[in-house]
């Protein structure tokens, strides 16, 4: 029990005294996870919009499919996605294996599904009245496009929310494509997954109060840029 | 026609919505769009690649922190930067197969004979060894102390003791079901006392002291398990000594006929390096509690 209340003053002592191996898996941990948040919102927000939006023969069980994918395993995508990145495989040319971008790519995987599904339900659930008024004020398919996003931006947050969360978090699909390599693509959790494996449990539990204090301040950003908005 | 009073709210709403909304939206979708650029300009990421040298090795080089000693060594010597990913010898040996590393430091003789046979790997030289123990509660219920490995196997079979394997096609699994077959003893699978935790050795050992129960390890980690607990650990060695414990590790560079795009040149650079007299006498001096982790043994 003792190496919980060791974890928490240790975690003080990382951030405090800049700790370089805890700054550089934090830098790798934000930066990866910015790449896959923003390529999944860039992916995800257009055609979520359109499963929510649109009505189309089909739409019922490609939601389904959708909503199913995110469940996705976080380790069988790791694996999924290095069967494509190893050197003998479709993808290997690109030498993405044990990289930043290889580990992004996985990791959009994971979340875009969420933010698919999560912004269509925030369409679907627009007041439907709404629409039909934007439309019929003469606004063209870009303002329409916009103005709906722009309507609905809240609950598009929540699920950004989400996504990064799970993307932030995760530790298969880094283990597997990033190989946990010191000052290269070791991100906190994998760093957490090490330290345990080594048996120094307080340090595990170190890292792991680094993490929530890093998502603590993105949510803390967004819920001030919420109030402004 | 007159309107109703939510559609006259909502007309008003969006008068200004559509302007406001898409100038919004317009703005927060290129703020987004900065800000992945700013992240990907952050220094490292666009730089030119510096000479580095990729290596897949097992968990006990790395988890007892002799890779963390040998690396900037290495670095200081050749310039080369070496970066490592740990993973049992099995998959350690997949990614050697299918060309993601360059080279290899992995503990399972037989297994990287074959490897090296398959034409996977090129240069096998041996680097250092230590040796594999079988731990366990110091009241040693199932009375294996200081017996050979075959007697000690046979007892704890018999006495049904907790026992947790690696189970996870590491090196040190695969000596653990060659030393269960040499004991003329069927492999225990599906047995209640045997555990099979699929994990590293120091979990599989953490595992097995908090079940008070057996494992055998290499005596690198043991030395390590015995330092986090502060010298005092609940498990002790009971079974050491005996010839067929030894745990020989070896450095492979994986074949550039195989791999041609493999860095064979940097490859070999690391293996004569790690069996020159210096790095030789480094690992030697490479200690824990006092005690040495590895006994180096490269053939000139």
């Amino acid at each position: 029990m003792n190496f919980i209340l060791d974890g928490f003053f240790q975690a003080i002592d990382l951030l405090i005294t800049g700790n370089a191996e805890t700054y550089s898996a934090i830098l790798v941990t934000v930066r990866v996870s910015s790449y896959s948040i923003g390529s999944s919102l860039i992916l995800g927000i257009p055609l979520g919009f359109c499963l929510g939006y649109f009505d189309f023969s089909g739409k019922k069980p490609i939601r389904t499919i959708v909503d199913t994918l995110m469940a996705l395993p976080t380790v069988f995508i790791g694996l999924l996605v290095y069967a494509f990145l190893t050197n003998r495989g479709p993808l290997g040319n690109f030498s993405l294996l044990f990289t930043l971008p290889g580990i992004a790519i996985g990791q959009t995987i994971l979340a875009l599904p969420i933010v698919i599904g999560l912004s269509a339900t925030a369409i679907e659930s627009m007041e439907k009245k709404l629409r039909i008024t934007i439309m019929s004020m003469g606004a063209n398919r870009r303002q329409l496009f916009l103005t709906s996003l722009w309507e609905s931006r809240h609950a598009l947050l929540a699920g950004a929310i989400a996504a990064y969360g799970r993307v932030m978090t995760e530790v298969g699909i880094s283990m597997m494509v990033g190989g946990n390599i010191k000052w290269h693509t070791r991100t906190i959790t994998t760093a957490i997954a090490l330290e345990t494996n080594k048996g120094q449990f307080g340090m595990g539990v170190a890292l792991g109060l680094v993490l929530l204090t890093i998502a603590f301040c993105v949510n803390f950003s967004v819920s001030f840029l919420r109030r402004r908005y | 026609m007159a309107l109703g009073q939510l559609e006259y709210i909502l007309i008003h709403r969006c008068v200004l919505s559509i302007k406001k909304g898409e100038m919004r939206m317009k703005g927060l979708l290129s703020a987004i769009l900065c800000l992945a650029l700013a992240v990907c300009l952050l220094p490292g990421i666009c730089k030119a690649e510096e000479k580095t040298l990729m290596m897949a090795t097992t968990t006990s080089t790395d988890n007892t922190g002799l890779l963390d000693y040998l690396a900037p060594k290495f670095q200081e010597a050749t310039g080369i930067e070496l970066k490592w990913t740990a993973t049992g010898t099995g998959k350690a040996l997949k990614l050697g197969e299918n060309c993601d590393v360059d080279v290899l430091m992995v503990h399972a003789p037989p297994a990287e004979k074959k490897f090296v046979e398959a034409g996977f790997g090129a240069d096998r030289r041996e680097i250092m060894y230590n040796d594999f123990v079988i731990i366990g509660p110091a009241a040693d219920p199932a009375g294996i102390k200081g017996k050979s490995i075959k007697d000690a196997l046979q007892s704890l079979k018999a006495k049904q003791a907790i026992f947790a394997s690696r189970g996870d096609n590491s090196g040190t699994h695969k000596k653990e079901l060659s030393l269960w077959k040499a004991a003329d003893l069927q492999v225990p699978e599906k047995e209640n006392w045997y555990i099979q935790t699929g994990q590293g050795m120091l979990t599989t050992i953490n595992i097995a002291a908090e079940r008070n129960g057996y494992t055998m390890t290499d005596r690198g980690t043991y030395i390590k398990y015995e330092d986090n607990l502060g010298g005092n650990p609940s498990l002790k060695i009971l079974v050491e000594g005996d010839v067929v414990l030894l745990n020989q590790y070896s450095v492979i560079a994986v074949n550039p006929k195989h791999c041609p795009k493999v860095k064979n040149d940097l490859a070999m650079e690391f293996i004569n390096w790690i069996t020159g007299p210096a790095a030789q006498e480094q690992i030697k001096e490479f200690k824990l509690l006092g005690k040495p982790l590895f006994t180096p043994n490269a053939k000139k």
